[in-house]
């Protein structure tokens, strides 16, 4: 297990080596000239050009992007040209308030799609599975900045049962579970029918396979054979979907992170981008990247731990 | 003579296809008497699997049982609610399947899949895995102790089968159902598998409903044989008496294909020319009348009814015959 944590460990850094590889280049090549849009109009070609030079950006891209794996090699993620702080601590200063956000919003999907769509598949055609059915499709298909806007119109502005906008008091743990909840929901709610759809067909076909028969020729109670022979095998692909879904829920946190002011990473880069802060950009992209390469490392390690086929090497 | 254990009566089972009603199986008779071991044999399709998944009424979703019987001691299995069914799987009746690479759930270790099986059992996890332990010793499986933390995967398919029969066994049954337990198995593991099975039947002195495609594998080990064709038993009896002395026009086929007959078995069954008749439409008369080589007229009319005692067959040249 150790072994396939480490090779799988070792994958990540490459996969997340080339990703930002990758991301540095795209935003570099992105239309916009930094040095124009962070001193404004007025600016004088010597003070642009004495701008581009100290954030480096006269020399060329490789070297650019040697300079900035240098510099991640200590640590460092650069200066903010604004604030003139470290780019490492104001990254880190907003990541939790988008982890918590992101890691919610998932847990809660999880924790009610996945008996959802166990259900369903058990109870297939019941009207339980008819209505996840109809739910589900019906919340993938509407985007979660739409459900925020109307969860935000409707509990926070029209029923006040919760705050519309921030992440609540620092230090009041109550108040900032409070500020949780909606932005939670509006991200979370699409993946809870795609969960329990997910679920519910693997589900359905786990049933189906001679293990499961050979489990009920002896007897065994139904509810040690759905959970210990068959969810178990039906959370694969679930689990793998999951670590790939935190991903494109980083993009859904930027959405409610605007809609209800919260601070987090998603709004960090939102505005970073508009300024051309390259520095923040890098910095964000970087720990959003690297968090979602670790999340998918996750589900692999999970996977291995649920299904002792795959801790094996291929061909061992 | 005891009770028979099992006791299957004019049993008939379809399956809804978009066809029409598939008829699998057609007024089934024949027992399984205390202490023996019965074989049952016929080509592919002829309905095997769906007799044995009806007695422990595991059947596929879309299968009807239309009528029939199906005494274990005495009570009918088809009249008993699920609870009671379920109390008697794993515990009166087991089974062993056809794949051993499928039939063992492939995320959880041998030792706790047998533990499983010991449901019933008021033991710790320690004296489960001990009983665990002795059985794979008993169905002959090198050092025990360490196949119980392997899994599935990890065993070559002798073993695992070897599991799956050692699971079987650990109920203590009255009744043991094996389906092909030895088809995919190579020929030497097939006869240590065989050999071990019956040591197993000795000690144990539960009865074996045993199915293979294998007539050599049924002559080795059954003390009675039952021919299936199509869906229905076409001849039934001693083992000695049908090989020695086929009835039937297919049986004859079977056994005549098979040169050496038992001393010499092939690994399947012999092939005969033509094919299975249509299921939903059933031709009128005998089932087996397309492939059979001595039609008199009367076959086309009407279906032969199995007849005889101790050994049976069904087939209207016995009639003209007597
Ligand atoms: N779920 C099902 N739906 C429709 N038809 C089925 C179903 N299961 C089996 N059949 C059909 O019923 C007949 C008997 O099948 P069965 O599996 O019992 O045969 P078998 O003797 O066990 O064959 P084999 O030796 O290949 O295992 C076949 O014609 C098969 O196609
Ligand atoms: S009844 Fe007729 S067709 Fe059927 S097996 Fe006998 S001889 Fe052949
Ligand atoms: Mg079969």
């Amino acid at each position: 297990m150790l072994a396939f944590i480490i090779r799988r460990g070792l994958l990540s850094l490459l996969i997340l080596f080339l990703a930002v590889s990758l991301l540095f280049g795209m935003i570099h090549i992105a239309p916009g000239d930094p040095a124009s849009v962070m001193l404004g109009p007025r600016a004088t070609p010597e003070l642009k050009a004495e701008f581009a030079r100290r954030m480096g950006l006269d020399q060329p891209l490789v070297m650019q992007l040697g300079t900035f794996y240098a510099r991640l090699a200590h640590g460092d993620l650069g200066v903010d040209p604004f604030s003139e702080r470290k780019v490492s601590e104001i990254v880190f200063e907003q990541l939790p308030f988008t982890l918590i956000l992101v890691l919610t919003a998932i847990g809660g999907a999880s924790l009610v799609g996945i008996p959802l769509g166990c259900f369903s598949a058990i109870r297939r055609n019941s009207l339980l599975d008819r209505l996840t059915a109809v739910m589900s499709v019906a919340f993938i298909a509407i985007p979660s900045f739409v459900v925020a806007l109307y969860l935000l119109l409707w509990l926070a502005v029209s029923l006040r049962w919760f705050p519309a906008i921030g992440a609540g008091e620092t230090g009041n743990y109550a108040d900032q579970a409070r500020h949780l909840v909606l932005p939670a929901v509006a991200l979370g709610l699409g993946w809870v029918g795609y969960i329990a759809r997910l679920v519910r067909s693997s589900m359905l076909e786990v049933m189906e396979e001679n293990h499961i028969r050979t489990a009920r020729a002896f007897g065994l109670p139904e509810r040690t054979i759905i959970v210990h022979y068959a969810l178990r095998i039906a959370l694969l692909p679930t689990v793998t979907i999951l670590g790939m879904g935190i991903g494109s829920m980083l993009s859904g946190a930027l959405f409610a992170e605007i809609v209800f002011s919260r601070p987090g990473i998603g709004k960090l880069l939102y505005e970073a981008v508009l300024t051309r802060n390259y520095p923040i950009v890098m910095g964000a992209v970087l720990v959003t990247t690297g968090f979602f390469v670790f999340s998918t490392l996750v589900s692999d390690v999970v996977n291995a731990m649920l299904d002792p086929r795959l801790r094996e090497r291929p061909g061992e | 003579m005891s009770q028979p254990v099992l006791k299957i009566r004019d049993l008939s089972v379809s399956y809804q296809t978009e066809a029409g009603p598939l008829q699998a199986l057609r007024d089934v008779t024949f027992a399984v008497p205390a202490g023996k071991i019965i074989g049952i044999v016929g080509e592919s399709g002829c309905g095997k699997s769906t007799l044995i998944s009806t007695i422990i009424r595991l059947i596929a979703p879309n299968a009807r049982i239309g009528k029939g019987s199906i005494l274990f001691k005495g009570d009918d299995l088809l009249r008993m609610t699920s609870a009671e069914m379920r109390a008697l799987r794993g515990d009166e009746i087991s089974m062993v399947f056809q794949d051993p690479m499928t039939s063992l759930n492939p995320v959880r270790p041998i030792g706790r899949q047998m533990a499983d099986v010991q449901h019933r059992d008021a033991l710790s996890r320690r004296e489960k895995n001990a009983r665990s332990e002795s059985m794979l010793g008993r169905v002959g499986i090198p050092d025990p102790a360490a196949q119980l933390t392997r899994y599935p995967h990890q065993l070559s398919g002798g073993m695992r089968q070897r599991v799956a029969i050692a699971m079987a066994l650990m109920a203590e049954p009255s009744l043991l159902i094996a389906d092909e337990p030895t088809t995919a198995l190579d020929a030497t593991l097939e006869v240590q598998i065989i050999h071990r099975l019956q040591e197993l039947q000795r000690d144990f002195g539960c009865s074996i409903l045993f199915i293979s495609h294998h007539l050599g594998v049924i002559a080795e080990l059954c003390d009675e044989v039952v021919v299936m064709y199509a869906g229905e038993v076409v001849e039934s009896g001693p083992m000695r008496d049908v090989f020695l002395e086929p009835r039937h026009p297919y049986t004859r086929k079977l056994l005549e294909c098979d040169p050496a007959r038992i001393a010499e078995p092939t690994r399947d069954l012999p092939v005969i020319e033509g094919s299975l008749p249509n299921l939903v439409q059933l031709p009128d008369g005998c089932i087996f009348r397309e492939r059979c080589p001595k039609t008199i007229e009367r076959c086309g009319l009407q279906r032969p009814r199995l007849a005889g005692d101790g050994h049976q067959a069904s087939c209207h040249l016995l009639d003209t015959a007597e």
